[in-house]
């Protein structure tokens, strides 16, 4: 057991979710303290500042109840940890790694800190090994290696926890079974629906056996959000870099993540920066999305998917802006698509997979696939600008050649975009080059003559 | 060393009593874990100091002790070829797979060392005494510390020896002894004197075609590359970092992201350089601080990176630093600055934010060095505006700042259109200082009957008014529809196209293209404006703006980046007889078909 140590009537103020205690005892800053107020209830927390005199606790949960005289606070004398053994795949935790689904507390081979330490970029491999998930608009034009970070930008009422789902079950190296990925769901904030649909789903395709959830509820305390990620990602990374697994982690909803960041900075007094948000919220995330990727010398590999829903669509909210900033690319799901009917509707002009060089091509997948994609980003681009001044102008005052862009568009997002199964990345290149076909050789300046020759001419 | 003892610690700020003095920007090493650390604020005996590391378990009563030195770094010939964070530790090496906080322990490296001084000899500050040859058995000078000067007392002969080991002692004209090693100590925050700032007429070269034609730096000139995310800075500087024509570069990852520093160490020990057929690795050396590591180390990285850019300009090397991203500095600085209760300025940052860009810039030039050869720095560096915004705090700053401009543009980048440089946000105050030397390449190429004099001039400035006049007609077509702009103005908006197709646009995926030398470039350059001048006499002798645009060579134009070899001379010059005679034809065939 760990050494714990009791105090009782030390605190002299409450202050939001800050307490203030008389220092007793020799303790140091971040180590992890649990908060038992005269209501039994017991909470988490770290101490955030010390001086001679005071403590500084942070508390992690509702301060709500709590009183002077009978607080009692138990110092553990060390960061916050987490016990994990492999046991931890198929059971179901709260926000801060307690087991709730009814079952015993895991076994506990090894203790972890929660916040984990930076990876060395020494250690760092890099990733390069594609992932085939059967989404065309992913794996033929934004593909996804594993040990990437790659987030899912929505908005609300768009389909990302189905898209997420789909490319959990599916994920595998080409050629490999589905069987490869361990899943470690993190449920931020999310409506029990939300939490239910991705259990039932994980059930229903037999992924829950190999599956870990964490689940921090929209009921539950918000603060506790900030703790959530942090147990997840200690469980993944336990198992991809101690059980040498290959991890798929889901973190939704980060969004409900940076808020929680944003009242308990606000509440600290912390000057707001951006929308209220604090200056370090970049900071804070990277801590988040920098614990994925592959080790040299390890098997396993630790992969990203997390979830963020952009306040009114904007991408250049600060937690979408930030996002984007320190993960490797983004798969952006657009309303527009998803009015028209498309699924996925993933908008494929503003989403991004900066990993995707290394993990195509000669050697990965097909020599021509980049080639491909990038022609048939021009392409589409060129497509949408047509969109629009069509839509300013009419079709009637477009130059031919935009009309035949504008017949490339819609059949790219109604073929290749939309699909209704998986698709091997065999087939979505097929398709992509039949797109292509439909407009003049000319305009394919991205194609080589070979490739013309090959692909478009035959 | 003066001892003090922390009295309140929050974050990666602490306060502490002193027993002792104390100086402002001192390295401390805090606790027994001997965290890095510097002061930098005193009040009566008390001290405040930033913490560099995970200060997780301090607490009152922890020991602080003075290093006696400013917060610095150790020069020398271990750096070439080796990955730092951004205190200059090694991080190679290491015995667990994550950056733990504290000392680690340093295993001094030896280097083949041969005197260049006799005993007797007199010397100031900068200058030569040695050569050591570093572990890639590339041969560096070592250099006499700046602040040192004096007769040689002793000198050892050639020989191994470890880099922190005198090999050489001065005697000052007070009489005191000073050892010198190969390797000296420099404080980060105080630049390297040199001994004359010298103006430059010559560019580095990027191998980019957009950069070097149309917005060139000078060597010891300053570049700054701006954009949202997901617009290809990272990607820019890579490039960079793989094909300019510097000797050494320094690259310095700021909060950026591991995975790219892995891929830089996975991808530099195995790509050549294109000029001596060396690993890449072996010219570079990385800093890396990415966005996980401590926030306050971040802010001191830049300072590290531009301390040992200046270190090879005063060896008379020309060093290219490429700083990704001076926002997350930036933002460091802002939450240093926060927890010391500063009161914030425009955008939360500190109000001297502006003057601590304007110094960091001011470090890129090009100089007569103290040993009296020339060297220079030259700085690129990315900024991460906020929602790629350009007028926030960081990017207004530096603007000021910066001769060059290269304005990452989001519509570009979605349509996988690389660089994806704007070429009507960015600019270039270097390009007014380097037509000579532009002129002397142009001249050098087979001669151009109806060349104007200053080619590179003229025609970067007829692609520039071309590319500004196809976004004045775009704009136009939107109102009016493209099918009511006469043939001319239609013209005007192909041939643009063709300079971006053509021209600007360049694969760094492409064996061919992701180089290209000033002598191709100008021979792309060239053709282009053959083709767009033949255009508009074609069109004015009655060819339709159709029968233009259908034209084979357009194709052959677009792709010559791709398909015409670095030195392949023959390819343009068939390139130019087949526009020729497509444009004869076509002129030939409009004429008889009106007669007719």
């Amino acid at each position: 057991m760990r050494p714990r140590l009791l105090v009782t009537g030390a605190a002299t103020r409450i202050d939001g979710p800050l307490l203030f205690l008389r220092r007793t005892l020799k303790v140091g800053l971040n180590h992890a303290v649990s908060v038992q107020g005269g209501d039994g209830r017991v909470r988490l927390g770290r101490i955030a500042a010390l001086d001679d005199e005071f403590l500084t606790i942070e508390l992690l949960e509702a301060s709500a109840g709590l009183a002077l005289a009978d607080t009692v606070v138990c110092f553990t004398l060390e960061p916050l940890h987490f016990g994990l053994s492999p046991g931890v795949l198929g059971r179901v935790f709260d926000g801060v790694g307690r087991v709730i689904d009814g079952g015993p507390p895991i076994a506990i081979d090894r203790n972890f800190r929660i916040d984990g330490l930076p990876l060395n970029p020494v250690a760092r491999a890099r990733p390069h090994d594609f992932i085939e998930t059967g989404i065309s608009a992913v794996d033929l034009m934004n593909s996804l290696v594993r040990g990437q970070k790659l987030p899912i930008f929505s908005g609300g009422g768009l389909p990302h926890d189905r898209l997420a789902v789909q490319i959990a079950n599916h994920a595998r190296l080409r050629g490999a079974g589905a069987q490869d990925f361990a899943i470690v769901f993190a449920g931020i904030g999310v409506p029990r629906a939300s939490a239910d649909y991705f259990r039932r789903s994980f059930e229903a395709s037999g992924v829950l056996e190999r599956a870990a959830l964490f689940l921090n509820l929209a009921s539950d305390s918000s603060t506790q959000r900030l703790l959530t990620p942090r147990f997840a990602l200690t469980a993944a990374e336990y198992l991809a870099f101690v059980e040498g697994k290959h991890v798929l982690v889901i973190l939704t909803d980060m969004t409900n993540y940076c808020e929680a960041l944003r009242e308990v900075s606000g509440a600290k007094g912390d000057v707001p920066g951006r929308k209220g948000f604090p200056g370090y919220l970049y900071s804070d995330l990277a801590t988040l999305y920098e614990r994925a990727g592959c080790v040299h010398g390890l098997p396993g590999t630790l992969t990203q998917l997390s979830i963020l829903t952009m306040p009114s669509d904007d991408i250049g909210h600060p937690i979408p802006d930030l996002t984007g900033y320190i993960t490797e690319g983004q798969i952006v799901l657009s309303r527009e698509l998803d009015r028209a009917g498309i699924y996925p509707p993933i908008g494929v002009l503003p989403s991004l997979s900066r990993l995707m060089k290394d993990g195509i091509g000669k050697g990965a997948t097909y020599a021509d696939h980049p080639t491909l994609s990038s022609q048939l980003y021009a392409s589409y681009a060129r497509a949408v600008q047509a969109r629009v001044l069509s839509s300013v102008v009419g079709e009637e005052g477009l130059l031919d050649i935009d009309r035949k862009y504008l017949a490339f568009g819609a059949s790219f997002e109604q073929d290749l975009v939309q699909q209704t199964s998986a698709r091997t990345l065999e087939d979505s290149m097929e398709i992509g080059w039949r797109l292509l076909r439909g407009l003049p050789k000319s305009e394919l300046a991205r194609l080589s003559d070979a490739q013309i020759a090959q692909y478009i001419e035959r | 060393m003066s001892i003090a003892r922390i009295s309140w610690i929050s974050g990666p700020v602490l306060r502490a009593r002193a027993q002792g003095p104390f100086r402002l920007r001192e390295a401390v090493r805090v606790g027994e874990r001997g965290l890095l650390g510097e002061v930098i604020r005193m009040q009566g005996d008390e001290i405040v100091a930033q913490v560099y590391e995970d200060t997780t378990g301090l607490h009152p009563g922890v020991e602080v002790t003075g290093t006696g030195s400013l917060l610095g770094i150790t020069l020398g010939p271990a750096l070439l070829g080796r990955i730092f964070d951004g205190l200059l530790r090694p991080l190679a090496g290491a015995s667990t797979h994550h950056v733990e906080p504290g000392v680690r322990a340093e295993v001094p490296l030896e280097f083949d060392f041969t005197p260049r001084l006799r005993p007797g000899e007199s010397i100031l500050g900068g200058a030569v005494f040695g050569e050591a040859v570093n572990q890639s058995g590339i041969r560096q000078v070592c250099l006499i510390p700046p602040d040192a000067a004096g007769e040689v007392a002793t000198i050892q002969a050639a020989g191994r020896y470890a880099d922190d080991l005198p090999v050489c002692t001065l005697r000052a004209a007070d009489g005191t002894h000073r050892d010198i090693a190969m390797s000296h100590f420099w404080p980060v925050r105080e630049p390297r004197p040199v001994a004359q700032w010298l103006p430059s007429d010559e560019p580095l070269i990027t191998g980019q075609r957009v950069l070097d034609s149309l917005f060139p730096v000078a060597l010891g000139g300053k570049a700054a590359i701006p954009g949202g995310f997901g617009t290809g800075k990272t990607m820019l500087l890579e490039v960079l970092a793989k094909s300019c024509s510097a000797d050494v570069i320094v690259y310095v990852g700021c909060g950026e992201r591991g995975n790219e520093m892995a891929g830089v160490l996975d991808e530099f020990p195995r790509l050549a350089d294109p000029r001596t057929g060396h690993p890449l690795m072996e010219r570079t050396v990385i800093i890396a601080n990415t966005s996980n590591m401590p926030v306050a180390a971040r802010e001191a990285s830049i300072y590290s990176a531009v301390t040992v850019a200046e270190y090879f300009r005063d060896q008379g090397l020309h060093v290219a630093l490429l700083a990704d991203s001076t926002s997350r500095w930036a933002e460091a600085l802002r939450e240093v600055s926060v927890r010391f209760g500063e009161l914030p300025s425009e955008g939360g940052y500190p109000p001297y934010l502006s003057s601590r860009i304007a110094e960091f810039y001011e470090r890129a030039a090009k100089a007569k060095t103290l040993a009296g050869s020339t060297g220079s720095v030259t700085v690129l560096a990315s900024i991460s505006p906020p929602s790629g915004d350009f007028s926030e705090p960081v990017t207004s700053h530096t603007k000021r700042q910066v001769r060059s401009f290269w304005a990452l543009d989001v519509k570009r980048a979605q349509s996988r259109f690389y660089p994806a440089i704007n070429p009507l946000q960015s600019y270039s105050e270097d390009s007014l200082d380097l037509g000579g030397w532009w002129g002397k390449i142009y001249a050098d190429l087979v001669p151009d009957g109806d060349a104007p004099t200053n080619e590179w001039s003229e025609l970067r400035r007829r692609f520039l008014t071309l590319l500004d006049e196809q976004a004045r007609l775009e704009r136009m077509a939107r109102i009016i529809g493209k099918d009511a702009l006469p043939a001319r103005q239609q013209l005007i908006l192909f041939c643009a196209e063709l300079v971006n197709e053509g021209f600007l646009r360049q694969s760094a995926f492409s064996e061919t293209d992701r180089y290209c030398g000033p002598q191709r470039q100008a021979r792309i350059m060239r053709s282009i404006t053959r083709f767009i001048a033949a255009a508009e006499v074609a069109l004015a002798k009655g060819v339709s703006c159709e029968a233009i645009t259908a034209m084979q060579i357009v194709r052959r134009l677009e792709r010559m980046g791709e398909d015409i070899a670095e030195d392949d001379v023959q390819a343009f010059a068939d390139l130019s007889l087949r526009m020729e005679s497509e444009f004869a034809d076509l002129v030939a065939l409009t004429g008889a078909k009106r007669e007719a």
